[in-house]
């Protein structure tokens, strides 16, 4: 509401500098996020409806910026949906979808069963402590992915320190042989995206009136039976959020399955990069992103629905 | 909640381990004297030494280091007029699409996001480089901070903005004394997150970077390629040391900061 409004009485005068500082508040970042989000996703869809060819930049029809109606309805003409045709008509691509959703849906069903206890854990920490687990589960977020990736490439190699160890120890019988397979891609993204999926759990869990639990104790509930018909109902939100914060990225990912998959896995985000990179096909590149979105639209809308949700229940 | 159990410590031991054992292997590794990564010969510096010859990695942690600062400066500064914008301003012209344009990076694919700028960049006829990759990490960053900032926003006691109206201040006067001395841990935070995630990001940089514009996570990702080498763990461990270092300032100074106002 501007001051205007409320008082229409003032001078006119005044209104314009609130509008003028307001847009200069506003302005700088949504026209940043306009040119550098909004057409950027915008001339994805244009490209993924382009035919790829032999020249700089390697796709046409290219955009005209003129008046020129004939140059338009040319533009225009030029454009198909044959890249989408190919993606359904090629098994390979179809089984990179499917892969990249299973091996999503496998982690966060695994990262919820590891991560759920700890992040109990930490919110029947005492107050002292909280904070310091907090920052202990952070703290690997803020060293290096890349690095907590190849973490994994240096440990799970065959020869590796650590596979003499466990065969010593009795605990493999030959030496470890999961670096690049798909069991390596879902140990990986458990590691990396764990945090995400405690972080979550321990915010709804922390929040939790105590006194539901002794509610539940008085009237006769044992401590299993508390925790599946109180704490467990009430972390719906929190586990919910955890997982889609893990499913979208991690349907998405290149680095894990790059790093440690075998040249049979397929994902989404594997297949989008050698497209781009190694065949330089730049429209199927561009359709492969766009179908890796309709596949993500729904968890994401669902994301912004429990975030939302939870930022009102706050106040 | 209930009290802390037994089966809560086997818990948080077996987490925690999990999320520390395979950096503390890197850290012991690079410290190995044997050039095979899989056996250990003795400890031994000589891995720090033979970084320090490694002129390639060496440019690449300053391009990164450059673009980082510059990509967070900028991501700092914009996502929080983003932030005062969608906690201040009510209704205003632009808010649906702005509160929709902030979520949608946090929420988009590496390789989307990388693929949607690249080709922002060649249909501008953008020279590809140290600058795009700013570009880039600006974008990647501001969302984070406004999502920081504005959460530290809402928190705020407005009356305190209002009594400083009342007393004259202007509105850019008010936010300059009040709002932004109360919110500077939040856009500390959000700084050093953006910083972060520029310095991390191998898949967007990879796609929006050019010629002599190789990042240090581009330069460690093509080594690691090729095998795992002692000098990646060396790399590693300073890379680990310097977070390490940076969140346990930040976490003293912010706590220093907040006895002191309380």
């Amino acid at each position: 509401m501007t001051t205007s409004e409320m008082t229409p009485n003032l001078p006119p005068v005044t209104t314009p500098p609130i509008r003028w500082r307001r847009a200069l508040v506003v302005g700088p970042p949504l026209a940043w996020l306009a040119a550098l989000v909004l057409v950027p996703v915008a001339i994805v869809g244009k490209i993924s409806l382009s035919q790829s060819a032999i020249a700089q930049p390697p796709y046409r029809p290219q955009l005209a910026w003129t008046l020129d109606a004939e140059r338009w309805r040319a533009f225009v003409g030029g454009l198909g949906i044959d890249n989408f045709r190919t993606l359904l008509a090629d098994d390979l691509y179809l089984l990179a979808a499917l892969s990249s959703l299973s091996i999503a849906a496998l982690s966060t069903a695994i990262l919820a069963l590891v991560g759920y206890p700890v992040a109990l854990a930490m919110a029947r920490a005492s107050a002292r402590w909280r904070p310091v687990l907090v920052a202990a589960v952070i703290l690997p977020f803020w060293t290096s992915f890349l690095i907590r990736v190849y973490a994994w490439t240096a440990i799970l190699k065959p020869d590796a320190w650590s596979s003499r160890t466990l065969m010593e120890l009795g605990l493999t019988r030959g030496p470890l042989a999961i670096l690049n397979t798909d069991t390596a891609v879902v140990l990986g993204i458990v590691y990396a995206y764990l945090p995400f999926m405690i972080l979550p759990l321990y915010a709804t869990l922390e929040r939790q009136d105590a006194t539901l639990l002794e509610a539940a104790a008085d009237l006769g509930a044992s401590r299993m039976q508390a925790f599946w018909t109180v704490t467990f109902p009430l972390s719906g939100a929190g586990l919910a959020a955890g997982c889609l914060l893990c499913f979208i990225p991690i349907t998405g990912e290149f680095v894990i399955p790059d790093l440690l998959g075998g040249s049979d896995t397929l994902m989404l985000g594997r297949t989008l990069w050698s497209e781009f990179f190694a065949n330089r096909d730049w429209p199927l590149a561009a359709a492969v992103a766009i179908v890796l979105l309709a596949a993500l639209l729904g968890p994401i809308v669902a994301l912004r629905e429990i975030e939302t949700r939870r930022q009102d229940a706050r106040g | 909640m209930r009290r802390f159990g037994p089966g809560d410590a086997v818990a948080l031991g077996l987490g925690l381990a999990f999320l520390y054992l395979p950096i503390l292997y890197v850290v012991a590794f690079s410290f190995n004297a044997s050039r095979l990564v899989t056996v250990w010969a003795g400890f031994s510096t000589r891995w720090y030494a033979a970084l320090a010859q490694n002129t390639a990695l060496r440019e690449a942690a300053w391009v990164s280091l450059r673009v980082a600062l510059a990509a967070a400066t900028l991501a700092t500064l914009l996502g929080t007029l983003a932030a005062v914008a969608l906690a201040r301003f009510g209704r205003f012209p632009g808010r649906t699409l702005m509160t929709g344009l902030v979520y949608a990076p946090m929420v988009l694919p590496e390789v989307v996001s990388g693929l949607s700028l690249l080709l922002l960049f060649v249909a501008s006829g953008v020279e590809r480089g140290i600058g795009t990759v700013t570009l880039a990490h600006t974008t990647l960053g501001l969302p984070f901070v406004t999502v920081i900032v504005g959460a530290r926003l809402g928190l705020l006691d407005r009356e305190l903005e209002e009594a400083a109206r009342d007393l004259g201040a202007g509105p850019v006067m008010a936010f300059w004394t009040v709002t932004l001395p109360l919110i500077a841990p939040a856009v500390a935070a959000g700084f050093l997150l953006a910083f972060t995630l520029s310095v991390d990001d191998l898949v967007i940089a990879s796609f929006t970077s050019g010629p002599g514009a190789t990042t240090l996570p581009m330069r460690i990702y093509s080594q690691v390629r090729l095998g795992v080498t002692p000098e990646i763990n060396a790399v590693s461990s300073l890379m680990i040391l310097a977070v390490t270092v940076a969140v346990a300032v930040s976490g003293l100074v912010l706590r220093r900061r907040s006895s002191a106002t309380r």
